[in-house]
């Protein structure tokens, strides 16, 4: 019980907690306030200090061994809101604060305000790219279950209008069905919240996980969240929103759609099965879960095999990938259930830092060719050959090939459901893996041809560095020390689930 | 019947009419309103919770109220933002539904990039 007690009650340096929200938001406030240029350097400037501020919470997470407590006003829950940052919450946090300045730097260029005067798109993209980072740290921090539904929003609000930031009607019919899916989602997710807060009077993760048994209404509520973030995550058959609204949106806006803010709604996911609901049987619902999953990787892949343009197959594989993350919930509990773990949450970041590069890279390809027709990519590697190394280092992490951060989730997930004796995601793997070769191919293998291709215009070589650096970052994952490891399982209630 | 079934019957009819709304209608505006009735239900729902909090020994619960005013205004600002997406679609092509495929070609990088 001491344990659980020092949940509740603040242990030092939990001061850190609300800046990870605080500073993006005050950003939020002042890129509006001043604009014009102004606005992207308050969004530089706070972002550098947010990366500063998520370092110093993992290093303290780190240093004491268990999770950060703050609570917010001094009112202690289960009347009162806490914050609380463990592993995962940390390395996520580091990962949205690394992915967001790099989509920020690609995005200078496109994003430029003018010498004299006020330009709409510039103004909206910087204010709402702090918005989209200050709900991330709200999701990765946020304590209660409300509090969550809130941050879930103000993340969707921010993400909608930046895939229709150029104005063109497909763009604004593609944030149309996003935004369609995304309230869809959050009122399944709020009902849930209020059957919980009926039955137990208290939304506090902590509180509610100690209280919570299997009985018709948490079945019921678990149901609804669950359905309600599979929306916001696109997991197969939820995905429609998706291809469009990624593979429309500016190429910077992709990277972090696709990159972070579907982790969001996946993390939350994550927090409710793993952290509110483990006194649950996991066995159904988690196999339910991963039967969605492997059809999304079969499904994903196959429809991304299937596109003729370079946006829409990366944003299909996105829709595969998503479907990864889902193979661990079904071996939550177990012996096996920490390498599961580590697998899920390796596949998050792997797959961010992965993806983003290949957005950016797809929209250095797209601004350098006019367009993005994969028949069209003739010789463009040999154009651009940092460009194309980006798009493919991202594209072995995706296959889950050696050395990357996507082999090691694989690996972890494939050894786990060995473990476990479920064979069949372990095949559906392999074979997402044969999958995401086959579309890479049909991208790469244009791309190397020795056809002459000239260029509209040569890319700039330090965006095409950014990308580079965000695919470097995706294998560097594969390096991982086993301290990394026993980070991500700090706070992890698992620890004791997996001994029952 | 107690106030408290009726209201929370009430409620679960919302949830139930916006849903078959928000599915069968295409008309976008219609959509929207459909999602408001969907919200109404669930805040409907949260003030039966409060009741029952006040049966469990509480003199009153305001928690749930205070959660019902801020869904409201989440609601508020969701059904701004797709209101006004809705306006700008209807300006652009006189639509007032979504294509059936909205996976149209991305000309370039986009008008952002001039």
């Amino acid at each position: 019980m001491t344990e659980a007690a020092s949940a509740i009650m603040a242990p030092a340096g939990g001061g850190l907690l609300p800046l990870p929200v605080l500073i993006p938001a005050a950003g939020v406030l002042l890129s509006f306030l001043l604009g014009g240029r102004k606005a992207e350097r308050v969004a530089f400037g706070l972002m550098a200090v947010q990366l500063g501020v998520a370092v110093a919470i993992a290093s303290l997470v780190w240093r004491s061994g268990e999770p950060l407590v703050y609570i917010l006003g001094g009112y202690g829950p289960p009347l009162g809101i806490a914050l609380r940052a463990d592993g995962f919450s940390a390395a996520m946090l580091i990962a949205a604060s690394l992915i967001m300045p790099a989509a920020g730097l690609y995005a200078r260029v496109n994003f430029a305000t003018p010498d004299e005067g006020e330009k709409r798109a510039p103004l909206v993209f910087w204010t709402l790219l702090q918005a989209i980072q200050a709900a991330l740290g709200l999701i990765f921090l946020g304590g209660d279950l409300f509090n969550l539904y809130v941050a879930l929003e103000l993340l969707t609000f921010a993400a909608v209008p930046l895939v229709s930031l150029d104005g063109r009607p497909e763009t604004l019919a593609a944030a149309l069905r996003y935004l369609m899916f995304a309230l869809f989602g959050a009122l399944f997710y709020l009902l849930g919240v209020a059957l919980l807060y009926g039955a137990y009077g208290t939304l506090d993760i902590v509180l509610l996980a100690r209280q919570i048994r299997p009985e018709p209404a948490v079945w019921l509520a678990a149901g609804l969240m669950t359905a309600g973030l599979l929306a916001k995550t696109a997991l197969f058959p939820l995905h429609l929103w998706l291809p469009p609204a990624h593979a429309n949106a500016p190429a910077p806006a992709s990277a972090v759609l696709s990159g972070l803010v579907v982790k969001g709604s996946f993390f939350l996911l994550v927090r409710l099965w793993f952290d509110v609901l483990p006194a649950l049987p996991v066995a159904v619902p988690g196999a339910i879960l991963a039967t969605l999953g492997s059809a999304a990787i079969l499904g994903g892949s196959v429809l991304a095999l299937r596109q003729e343009r370079l946006k829409l197959l990366i944003a299909y594989s996105t829709v595969a990938q998503i479907g990864y993350l889902f193979l661990m919930f079904p071996l939550a509990a177990g012996p096996w259930a920490a390498e599961a773990f580590s697998g899920g949450v390796m596949q998050a970041l792997s797959h961010a830092f992965a993806k983003a590069a290949m957005f950016l890279s797809a929209g250095l390809v797209a601004e350098s060719l006019g367009h993005d027709r994969i028949a069209g990519l003739g010789g463009a590697g040999r154009a651009m050959p940092v460009t194309f190394l980006a798009l493919g280092l991202g594209g072995l992490s995706l296959m889950g090939l050696p050395p990357s951060g996507g082999f090691a989730a694989k690996w972890l997930l494939m050894k786990a459901s060995v473990e476990a004796g479920q064979w069949v995601w372990a095949v559906v793997m392999l074979a997402g893996g044969l999958l995401a070769g086959g579309y890479l191919y049909r991208v790469l293998k244009p791309a190397l041809s020795e056809q002459p291709l000239r260029l509209k215009r040569a890319p700039l070589r330090s965006r095409e560095y950014v990308a580079l650096t965000l695919a470097l970052a995706a294998l560097l994952l594969a390096f991982a020390p086993p301290a990394f490891f026993a980070f991500l399982q700090i706070g992890r209630p698992g620890a004791g689930l997996a001994l029952r | 019947m107690t106030s408290a079934t009726l209201a929370g019957l009430v409620g679960a009819a919302l949830v139930g009419l916006g849903l078959y709304g928000v599915i069968a209608d295409p008309q976008l505006l219609r959509k929207i309103l459909a999602f408001n009735l969907i919200g109404s239900g669930v805040f409907l729902v949260f003030g039966i919770v409060a009741r029952k909090g006040a049966a469990a020994g509480l003199s009153a619960d305001p928690v749930p109220q205070a959660m019902v005013i801020t869904g409201i205004v989440v609601a508020f600002a969701a059904s701004a933002i797709a209101v006004a997406l809705t306006l700008r679609l209807s300006e652009e092509t006189g639509a007032t539904t979504l294509p059936p495929d909205a996976l149209a070609r991305p000309p370039g990088e986009g008008a952002d990039a001039e």
